[in-house]
Formats: C-alpha cells, sequence, structure tokens
C-alpha cells in the first residue's frame, strides 16, 4: 500500500498549477468553474494538451492515468478554471465515442474536442424522464436516410451555447423494455426546428428547455449502434465520475478562505475562531474534506483497474454534493448577519457563501439524485433485490 | 499510488478471518463477557503461536518483524470478530511503547515474553478525573533511594486484573505545562500496595480500578527519561488511536455484512425487506460509513507508519469513525427490528463496543477540538 504520489504525478500538479496561478491568479470565479463559460479559457488549455488528459495518445490525448486525470481535475477546480464549454465533450463525450463512435464521428468530433472548438449540452433529463430516465420520450423515427425528432429535453446546462447536443432519443417505442428502445444521438443545435429557452435559476444563470419539431438530422447522427443508448449513457456517466471528486479541491479552497475569515473576524471581542462551536464545526468540515479528497482517490484507484465502481462512484457523487450543502450551510452560519447579503455589497467573499448556499441544492439534485444514487449503492454495490 | 493490500497483507487478512471464524464464535464472545478473567487462555496461547502478539517486533526480540500495517490489518480482523481479551492493551499499549522508548536491557526482559504470549501487560492512564489529556495525570511518583514510590488512583486501565505489568504514568513534577513532569514506569501487577478491580462496563471489556498506596517500584524501570514521558504517551496514543480504529473499522464491517444478510433473508409484505428503498437507504448509508472509515484508516495508518506528520489526521479518523460505526451498528439494529434487541443476537454485541469504542481515548467533539487546533484555530 502506498498513498504517496509519484514524481511523475506531482510534476503533472505543479505543471497544471503554475499555469492556472499564472492565468488565473487567486481571483475567484464566481460561478462553479464547471458552469462557467471561457471559449478563450478552454482555448488556452487546449493547446496545453489538457482537454485530452485521459484520452488514449493515438486519439491525441495525453494518455495519463486516471489518478493524473482526478490531479488536473482536482488543480482546475481549486483554480477555478472556467470549463462550462469543454467539460461534457472532454469528460463524457468523447471518451464515449473514443470506446463506441464510428470512425466518421471520431474523425468528425474528436479533433475539433480537442482544440476547444465545439461545447456540447447533455440532453437526457424530460418533463417525464427524471429520476427515470429510461423514460426518454422524445423520438427518433426514420425516414429515407434521415431520422425525424420532436419531443423536449428540459434543465439542459449549457443548451444556449452549445454548438451540440448528446441526446438520448426513442427510436424503438416496442421495446420490450423502456431502456432497450433508446439511441444515442449527436444533434447540431443549429438544425431547423430547434427552439431553445432558458429556465432561470436561484443561483443567476440558466438551464435550459430545449424543443424539438420535426428535426431532420442524418442517420450519422446515431452515437455507435441503434437502441443501444442506455448502454453508452452509463459509459459516459463513468467517466464522469474521476472528474467528480475533483470538486472537492473547490469546496477545499472556500474552506481555506473561510478559516482564515475566522481567524481575522472578531465577534465580542475575540476572533471567531476562538468559539467552541465554530471550531467544533471548521473541524467537522476539515475531516469531511478530506474523506471526500481520499474517497476520490479511491475511485481513480480503481478505475485505474479497469473496474467499474458503481457503488464508490455514486457515493462520491452523494458525498460531495452533501459536503457542498454542509459547507454552504457552515459559511452561513459562521457569517451570521452578513450571510445573505448579496454580490458586490459588504458581504464576505463577495456574497459567494449565499450563492452557494442555493448553487449547491443543484448537486444533490443533478446528475442522479441522491436517492437514486442511494439506490444503486445498495442494489449494484450491495446486491440488495430490486424494489 | 497503491491502495491495493500487498498479497503477504491479503493472506495475513484471509488467514485471520478463517482462524478467528473457526476459533472465536460468538458463543465464546458470550461466555467471555460473563467470565472473571475475560479471555481464554486457549485462544491465547494459539494466538501466540501464530505469532501475532509479536507480529511488529523485531526478530531479535522474537517477533516477526512486520509493519505497522499489517498489524492494522489484524487489528481489523480482531474487531470483526470482537476479539476478547488482553491482545490491543498488551501489544499495543504495552510493547510499542517499549520497543520505541525501552533500554536494551528493557526491550530483552519484555519483548520476547510479550511475544510469546507468557506475558500480559497494559498501561495505566486515565483517572478518575476521566481527563484524556496529559492535566488527567495526578498519581505521583517520588523518589527514594534506588526506587520510585507510587500514590494515586488509576481507572479504566484495561485488563489490569490480568496483567503482569503495567505501564504506569505518573506525575514526578509539576512542570510549566502539565506535559512536563511525566514519567512512565514499568510496575509489576503483584507489587505490594496494589489493589485491582474490575469494573462491570457497558462492553464487558474488563476495565479496572487500580489502587496505588505506596507502590516501591526499582528505578530501572523507568520508561524512557524522568519527567519527560509525557512525548512517549502521545506517541503511544498516536498508534493505539490508530489501532482502535482499526478494530471499530472491523467491527462495522461485520455489522454491514451481518445486515445486508438479514434484509436479503427478512421477508415482509411477501418481499425481502431489503428491497424497499429506505432499508436500501440505509444500507447504502451504511456501506458509504464504512468504506470512508476503512478508506481513511489506511491512509493514516499509512502516513503514521512512513512517518509523516499525523496529529491532525489521526484525529480526524478517530473523530470520523467514531461516529461511523456507531451510526452503523444503530441503523443495523433499526434494520434487524426486535430480534436485533435481544441478548441473543449478535449486532447488539457490536453495538455496545461501539459505543465504548467511541469514548475510548476521546469521542468526537475532543477529536475535532484537536484538529482544530491543529489547523491554528
Amino acid at each position: 500500500m502506498d498513498f504517496g504520489f509519484t514524481e511523475q504525478e506531482e510534476a503533472g500538479r505543479q505543471e497544471i498549477r503554475e499555469f492556472l496561478r499564472q492565468e488565473l491568479g487567486t481571483v475567484r470565479t464566481w460561478t462553479t468553474p464547471g458552469e462557467a463559460i471561457s471559449k478563450d479559457f478552454t482555448r488556452k488549455l487546449a493547446e496545453k494538451g489538457w482537454l485530452g488528459v485521459g484520452w488514449p495518445t493515438e486519439y491525441g490525448g495525453l494518455g495519463r492515468p486516471y489518478t493524473e486525470q482526478l490531479i488536473y481535475s482536482e488543480e482546475t477546480m481549486y483554480y477555478g478554471a472556467p470549463s462550462g464549454s469543454h467539460i461534457l465533450a472532454q469528460n463524457m463525450v468523447g471518451p464515449t465515442l473514443i470506446r463506441v463512435g464510428s470512425e466518421e464521428q471520431k474523425r468528425e468530433y474528436l479533433p475539433r474536442i480537442l482544440r476547444g472548438e465545439i461545447t456540447f449540452c447533455l440532453g437526457y433529463t424530460e418533463p417525464n424522464a427524471g429520476s427515470d430516465l429510461a423514460n426518454c420520450q422524445t423520438t427518433a423515427v426514420p425516414e429515407g436516410d434521415d431520422f425525424i425528432i420532436n419531443g423536449q429535453k428540459m434543465f439542459t446546462s449549457f443548451a444556449g451555447q452549445a454548438d451540440y447536443a448528446w441526446m438520448t432519443v426513442r427510436t424503438d417505442p416496442n421495446a420490450p423494455k423502456k431502456h432497450r428502445g433508446i439511441s444515442m444521438f449527436i444533434v447540431d443545435m443549429k438544425t431547423p426546428g430547434i427552439t431553445v429557452r432558458p429556465l432561470e435559476t436561484m443561483w443567476d444563470y440558466s438551464l435550459y428547455e430545449v424543443f424539438f419539431e420535426n428535426v431532420r438530422v442524418p442517420k450519422n447522427a446515431v452515437v455507435g449502434e441503434l437502441n443501444q443508448g442506455w448502454h453508452y449513457l452509463t459509459v459516459a456517466l463513468d467517466h464522469e465520475r474521476v472528474f467528480m471528486g475533483g470538486v472537492v479541491a473547490q469546496h477545499r479552497r472556500f474552506f481555506g478562505e473561510l478559516v482564515e475569515y475566522a481567524k481575522n473576524t472578531y465577534r465580542n471581542g475575540k476572533p471567531l475562531s476562538k468559539d467552541p462551536i465554530v471550531r467544533q464545526r471548521l473541524a467537522q468540515l476539515a475531516t469531511d474534506l478530506e474523506i471526500g479528497r481520499l474517497f476520490a482517490y479511491r475511485v481513480a484507484w480503481i478505475l485505474g483497474k479497469e473496474v467499474i465502481p458503481f457503488a464508490e462512484a455514486s457515493m462520491t457523487k452523494i458525498f460531495t454534493s452533501e459536503l457542498e450543502q454542509r459547507l454552504a450551510n457552515t459559511a452561513m452560519q459562521i457569517l451570521g448577519l452578513y450571510g445573505p447579503l448579496g454580490r458586490g455589497s459588504r458581504a464576505p467573499f463577495d456574497g459567494y457563501a449565499g450563492w452557494e448556499y442555493k448553487f449547491s441544492l443543484m448537486q444533490a439534485v443533478g446528475g442522479g439524485s441522491n436517492e437514486i444514487e442511494r439506490i444503486l449503492i445498495a442494489i449494484a454495490g450491495l446486491g440488495l433485490p430490486r424494489p | 499510488m497503491d491502495l491495493d493490500l500487498t498479497e503477504e497483507q491479503e493472506m495475513l487478512r484471509t488467514m485471520a478471518r478463517d482462524f478467528l471464524t473457526k476459533e472465536c464464535p460468538k458463543t465464546l464472545v458470550r461466555e467471555l463477557e460473563e467470565d472473571e478473567k475475560g479471555y481464554s487462555p486457549e485462544l491465547w496461547r494459539k494466538m501466540a503461536e501464530l505469532g501475532w502478539m509479536g507480529l511488529v517486533l523485531p526478530e531479535e526480540h522474537g517477533g516477526m518483524d512486520m509493519g505497522f500495517m499489517d498489524l492494522i490489518i489484524l487489528l481489523q480482523e480482531m474487531g470483526r470478530n470482537i476479539v476478547p481479551g488482553p491482545f490491543f492493551c498488551s501489544v499495543v499499549l504495552g510493547s510499542l511503547p517499549i520497543l520505541s522508548a525501552g533500554t536494551e536491557e528493557q526491550k530483552k526482559r519484555f519483548l520476547p515474553e510479550i511475544a510469546s504470549g507468557e506475558m500480559i501487560l497494559t498501561m495505566a492512564l486515565y483517572e478518575p478525573n476521566a481527563r484524556y489529556d496529559a492535566s488527567g495525570v495526578e498519581t505521583k511518583a517520588v523518589a527514594q533511594d534506588n526506587n520510585f514510590v507510587i500514590n494515586g488512583t488509576k481507572l479504566f486501565v484495561e485488563n489490569a486484573h490480568i496483567a503482569d505489568y503495567m505501564i504506569c504514568v505518573t506525575r514526578t513534577q509539576e512542570g510549566a505545562s502539565p506535559e512536563e513532569g511525566i514519567s512512565l514506569f514499568l510496575v509489576d501487577s503483584k507489587s505490594p500496595g496494589i489493589k485491582c478491580q474490575v469494573i462491570p462496563t457497558m462492553a464487558d471489556d474488563k476495565l479496572c480500578e487500580v489502587v496505588l498506596e505506596n507502590v516501591s517500584v526499582p528505578k530501572e524501570n523507568m520508561l524512557g527519561e524522568l519527567d519527560k514521558g509525557w512525548r512517549i504517551v502521545t506517541r503511544a496514543l498516536e498508534h493505539a488511536i490508530m489501532a482502535k480504529c482499526a478494530e471499530m473499522v472491523g467491527g462495522s464491517e461485520a455489522v454491514l455484512d451481518m445486515t445486508l444478510d438479514y434484509v436479503k433473508e427478512r421477508v415482509q409484505y411477501g418481499k425481502p425487506i431489503g428491497s424497499f428503498q429506505v432499508i436500501q437507504h440505509y444500507c447504502a448509508n451504511m456501506w458509504t460509513n464504512v468504506a470512508t472509515s476503512r478508506n481513511l484508516l489506511y491512509k493514516v495508518a499509512w502516513d503514521l507508519g512512513e512517518g509523516l506528520p499525523v496529529a491532525k489526521e489521526i484525529a480526524m479518523a478517530k473523530g470520523w469513525i467514531n461516529q461511523a460505526y456507531k451510526f452503523v451498528t444503530e441503523r443495523a439494529i433499526q434494520c434487524h427490528g426486535a430480534i436485533g434487541l435481544t441478548r441473543d443476537h449478535d449486532v447488539g454485541l457490536y453495538y455496545r463496543r461501539a459505543k465504548a469504542a467511541e469514548l475510548a481515548f476521546g469521542d468526537t467533539d475532543f477529536q475535532k477540538e484537536l484538529v482544530a487546533q491543529q489547523m491554528g484555530l
């Protein structure tokens, strides 16, 4: 057993850290980096080859092992690198195409993803397909050399900016089981018949509704084989897991700022950090962050053995999302009356705590609600019978 | 980075699990709860034959020269089987401080006998004031000719009633800080002036009150330097806390396993209760607690074995694992329903031990305060 990092891992961390420090300094990117969009910054990462940090070298990637991918993810999250215009392509679309895409699709999309030119949104959720994703009702019906898509996607991140949708559609309405009749499509968002409407959220940026009305797409929009979409969806989710662990680093940064605040802010004549309740709360968060960080490495380690860590990955998702909520809540409690103050006012951290208090709600709902993730752990990980 | 156990560690684990499943069934655990001595000399002898008491001791002192991580893995299995007896106090609290702070003469005298199981040690640290820190040490040792004379009362002393020697933590001087002026002595339990009494406990784990009245100890039995004993205690506690964590993680693994078996078999409303989402959530949460505890245990034990700074990490580990083991045993009983409340069922054995283990060496509030101090708050 060896919990230490190799020289290569340390060197990789230093390299990306140096770059991010120079590019971003210590300025807070106010929204969460995974959601912030900057084409310019994406291109800078692309020039370094970092959009394909874990991709195989034959597809232009750096071919780094999972632990190094996690290191990359930790650093970009810590420094708040805006990643919204590449994160889905980098972690889900690209790796899934490499595994199951046609040669044509690989040629078409992979180089452009690596150059940071194209942005994807993820069209899974629908009005009647939330936790029950297999209940996808958007249809794609063959017509000549094309498919005609009709239906609606909902709560779609990045749909307002994306060049392409990576989306599930129902191609076999008569399949014996719902998830067997689903295919994965790549759809150009400029195709006629697509309408995008923003859904404003509590935390000041938008999710989207996407409407498809007789949208005609060519046959080569199908990823891999027809009606195998459910399988590809789970493959794509697995790739996301290793990066999810990196989000802990983002929280570690805010936590560090909170600790400094507690040390330097006086209430009733003494620093907040001398208050026994504040001490207990901060110590608990420090422990939670360490647990989260270590577990992310466990997940990366298991992935590196070509084993898919279903239960561990779900656990990381649950743990980090609930940690984020605890962190936000604790920060608000420590700030007291200053907690709810908004941006550009007298609020500490420029109002980040209050923003995080709202945003952190999404983490426990999006990407598989924590309730569903717990059931996945129970069934896939612990062998309990299906409900 | 390599987060797997080595082949040797896997073998040790399998061997320990097989051995303890066979040699330490719950019938024996229950018997020993009622037993005056609280351990099985036969099982003790067999464990000694496997080399367990000397697992981490050097070969020259009768040990097997294995690493601290190996001991952690063994203790995890012992915790899984809630093995009663003085292994923890003799090996962890007894032999490790002698190994790290003893003179050559002391090592020669004590370690081979501990390794062979012939001698049982314990540590007399805590007192009726129930403080975890150095200021709790009030028992006095005063120099007199070639001896020290000890007076005071030690409490919560593990297995003192069967120990041959105890490492007695005493105050030899009022220092500028509570940590100064503490000295350790290897005290023969049969010395005149010692009265030992077993106290009934929730975990039936044979904690003792030890009253020392003018107990004379030869100077050569001092462990470490005069007045500078607390650093030995600190070091001993680092190992002891991680060892305790290993037992707790093993216990929580066993409880999770028995709960999963139960909820798959127990049928209500015509279905196994494990198919109900509430139970699935409980089980997922239990597993999360077990998996995070195990990961943290290995990481911090590895750090400790590598000699890295670990004061904060150890406090985090104990604080976390305290809560996790307690949570897992409590949820396990809820999943078992009424059968889990009976003395006949194994799950209650763990529930009681989880609480006792939580309070040993500092509960979570105490550990969190240590974390806060280490963070510079």
